[in-house]
């Protein structure tokens, strides 16, 4: 029964690293841009979320209603300036610019709400959980995030195989000069993607604030985190970005499981596993590695 | 490769190839003089600027192997922290063992290269991005494991026993003395392996890998070479820092910051060039200390210069002022030269070769 409730809590985290990776999937997947600011937007989310929403009279519970559509206006933005402009000059530029915008970020924010840590406010809500079996509790909050995590990426799922636009960003992702000669402008195409990932990235923010206390230093290992989920599960395809995020909750559960210092260890463990065994993940195409 | 070898032994006699815009006894003069201007200097100015100028040889060694592996290898790596903390951890794990710590940072830079080789086989396998965030995992790991070693002083950190016993300043003047020598033989040595076989074949993959791969060109051993000679680097790095630092604790050795201020002074000061890194290294320092009492704003300032740089000036500031005046102090390459006004400017030699190149036969 402790071993059920190891792979359960393992599940619930998971559905959240797979709802923090899906945007740094998408991002890879389309534009083969590595935003390693991703960790750093989604604690800009869970501030904005706990200082500024406040002041609009918006509860915190609700902030993501205004705070992802505001996150996908930054990201449209920031991919049709800053990251448009390293796309064209190398794919090493873009790890250097995103690595500035993220230092940069945890910097300033340090310098504007200091290094203590905060918390997104859901009043009771965070301490209700499901209480099943003697030593089995299933919180609210965690339970609320995995269905996010898979609405999300059942939405995103529908989006990129049904409609119009979803069209377009697979074409896009394919081969981007093809789709330029058959009249798309590939340039909009990757801002409607970055919008995406970064609404999805605000989304994932306040999930974290809401499950645990944060401060501005937890974009870095949250990143490490979502690209571990990434790499298992496989780029390009956002199932196996749950079943990565799954696998990688369940082996940090089972690591701190045995000693909480291995929590993090036991993750680095599978993700290099994965990678030395099967480096396009459970679930990727061998073209992705390129 | 035609045009150079065809030019210097054309018959005209009035192209030549050289490596170097001036003479390089200039160059040697300099060094010479800039080495005995920062060796006298703990004995000459206060004893904080001493150590600022200490911080700044092991930023100086770190940014240099960076730069090696990322600008001339074109392996981006954020994950460099992780030899930077073995470095400093294998500095204590001989000093434990009884070792005077100076002599312990060759044994810390063969270390890294012992962990390092194993690491390359999975790192080789992946490009790019996933070269990069992969790095960051593997010093990850390292940091955890480091961490866990109670003996290492495990998360509250541990003093760097056996200092040799003599009075504080002549140790601070001895630790100065070493940190520079370590970042002098550093540069010396990337200086010297660039002008090598090694630094033809470095900038052939760069240039074109498909291409030297397909003329017998080795890349993966050459890439493997590259990081394992960072490796060495950047754990000297760590293990001087370990001796300027004297405790060390897991959090601050094996800090990804260590990873961002490399990878800043290498862009800001130009990658691929031996001399932008050191600049980068000047005005990090310089910006740090007009900035000091403002926190963490100087790395803001700093990221936001670098971000711009990749962005507008991706040669940085050293590049640009390389291309515009066509100065170099440290050449690694080789310049078509005018035999007989002396000039340098390539493009006028080109517009000369093309004007002298025979027409082709007509049928």
């Amino acid at each position: 029964m402790i071993w059920l409730n190891v792979v359960i809590q393992g599940v619930l985290v998971g559905g959240f690293y797979a709802l923090f990776a899906c945007g740094l999937s998408l991002m890879f997947g389309v534009m083969r841009v590595i935003n390693l600011a991703h960790g750093d937007m989604a604690v800009v989310a869970a501030y904005v979320a706990v200082f500024l929403t406040p002041h609009a009279h918006i509860p915190e519970v609700w902030a993501f209603v205004v705070v992802a559509p505001l996150f996908g206006v930054v990201g449209y933005i920031v991919q049709r300036t800053l990251i448009q402009k390293s796309i064209d000059r190398d794919p090493f530029t873009t790890l250097l610019v995103t690595f500035g915008l993220s230092v940069i970020i945890e910097n300033l924010l340090l310098e504007i709400y200091s290094s203590n840590g905060q918390i997104v406010n859901v009043g009771e809500l965070i301490v209700k959980s499901w209480h099943p079996q003697t030593i089995i509790y299933i919180s609210y909050v965690s339970l609320a995030v995995l269905a996010a995590a898979v609405a999300v990426l059942g939405l995103l799922q529908v989006f990129l195989s049904k409609s119009g636009t979803g069209r377009l960003i697979r074409a896009v992702a394919d081969d981007h000069e093809a789709a330029q000669l058959s009249g798309t402008n590939y340039r909009h195409i990757f801002g409607i993607a970055a919008a995406i990932a970064f609404a999805t990235v605000a989304l994932a923010g306040i999930s974290y604030g809401m499950m645990t206390e944060f401060a501005p230093t937890s974009g870095g290992v949250n990143l490490l985190f979502a690209f571990e989920t990434v790499v298992i599960g496989g780029i390009g395809s956002l199932w196996g970005t749950l079943v990565g995020g799954i696998a990688l909750g369940i082996a940090q559960q089972f690591g701190a499981h045995i000693n909480p210092e291995y929590q993090v260890l036991a993750g680095n463990i599978l993700f290099l596993v994965v990678l030395a065994v099967r480096p396009e993940g459970l679930f990727g195409k061998k073209t992705a590695l390129a | 490769m035609s045009i150079l070898t065809g030019t210097s032994t054309s018959d005209n006699g009035l192209l030549r190839v050289r490596r170097s815009t001036h003479s390089p006894v200039y160059t040697l003069i300099g060094s010479l003089l800039i080495v005995l201007l920062l060796s006298i200097a703990p004995w000459v100015v206060p004893a904080e600027w001493a150590t600022v100028l200490q911080n700044f040889f092991i930023l100086v060694t770190m940014a240099t192997m960076w730069n090696l592996l990322a600008g001339y290898a074109g392996m981006v790596s954020i994950g460099q922290q992780a030899f930077v903390g073995l470095g400093a951890y294998a500095t204590l794990f001989f000093a434990l063992k009884g070792m005077n710590p100076f002599y312990t940072i060759p044994l810390a830079a063969i270390t890294c290269v012992v962990i390092a080789y194993p690491v390359t086989f999975l790192l080789f396998r992946l490009r790019g991005g996933y070269f990069a965030v992969t790095t960051w995992v593997v010093a990850s790991t390292a940091g955890i494991i480091i961490v866990n070693q109670g003996y290492l002083g495990g998360g509250t950190g541990k003093l760097l026993p056996g200092m040799p016993d003599m009075n504080p300043t002549s140790l601070q003047h001895l630790t100065y003395l070493v940190t520079g020598g370590v970042a002098l033989i550093v540069v010396a040595a990337t200086y010297f392996l660039l002008r090598s076989r090694l630094g033809l074949v470095l900038a052939s993959i760069r240039d074109n890998e498909i291409s030297a791969r397909s003329s017998g060109t080795k890349v993966t051993s050459a890439r493997r070479l590259v990081f394992l000679i960072a490796a060495a680097g950047t754990g000297a790095a760590g293990a001087v820092l370990a001796l300027s630092q004297t405790y060390l604790q897991t959090g601050n050795e094996f800090n990804l910051q260590w990873a961002a201020e490399m990878l800043f002074v290498s862009m800001i000061g130009g990658l691929g060039t031996i001399e932008g890194p050191i600049l980068g290294c000047i005005i990090f320092f310089a910006l740090q200390q007009s900035l000091a009492q403002q926190g963490a704003w100087y790395l803001i300032i700093f990221g936001s210069v670098a971000v711009a740089v990749a962005i507008w000036q991706p040669r940085g500031l050293w590049g640009a002022f390389r291309d515009r005046f066509h100065i170099e102090l440290l050449p690694v390459g080789h310049w078509v030269g005018d035999r007989k006004s002396e000039t340098t400017d390539h493009r006028s030699m080109l517009e000369r070769l093309n004007l002298k190149r025979p027409k082709k036969p007509s049928n």
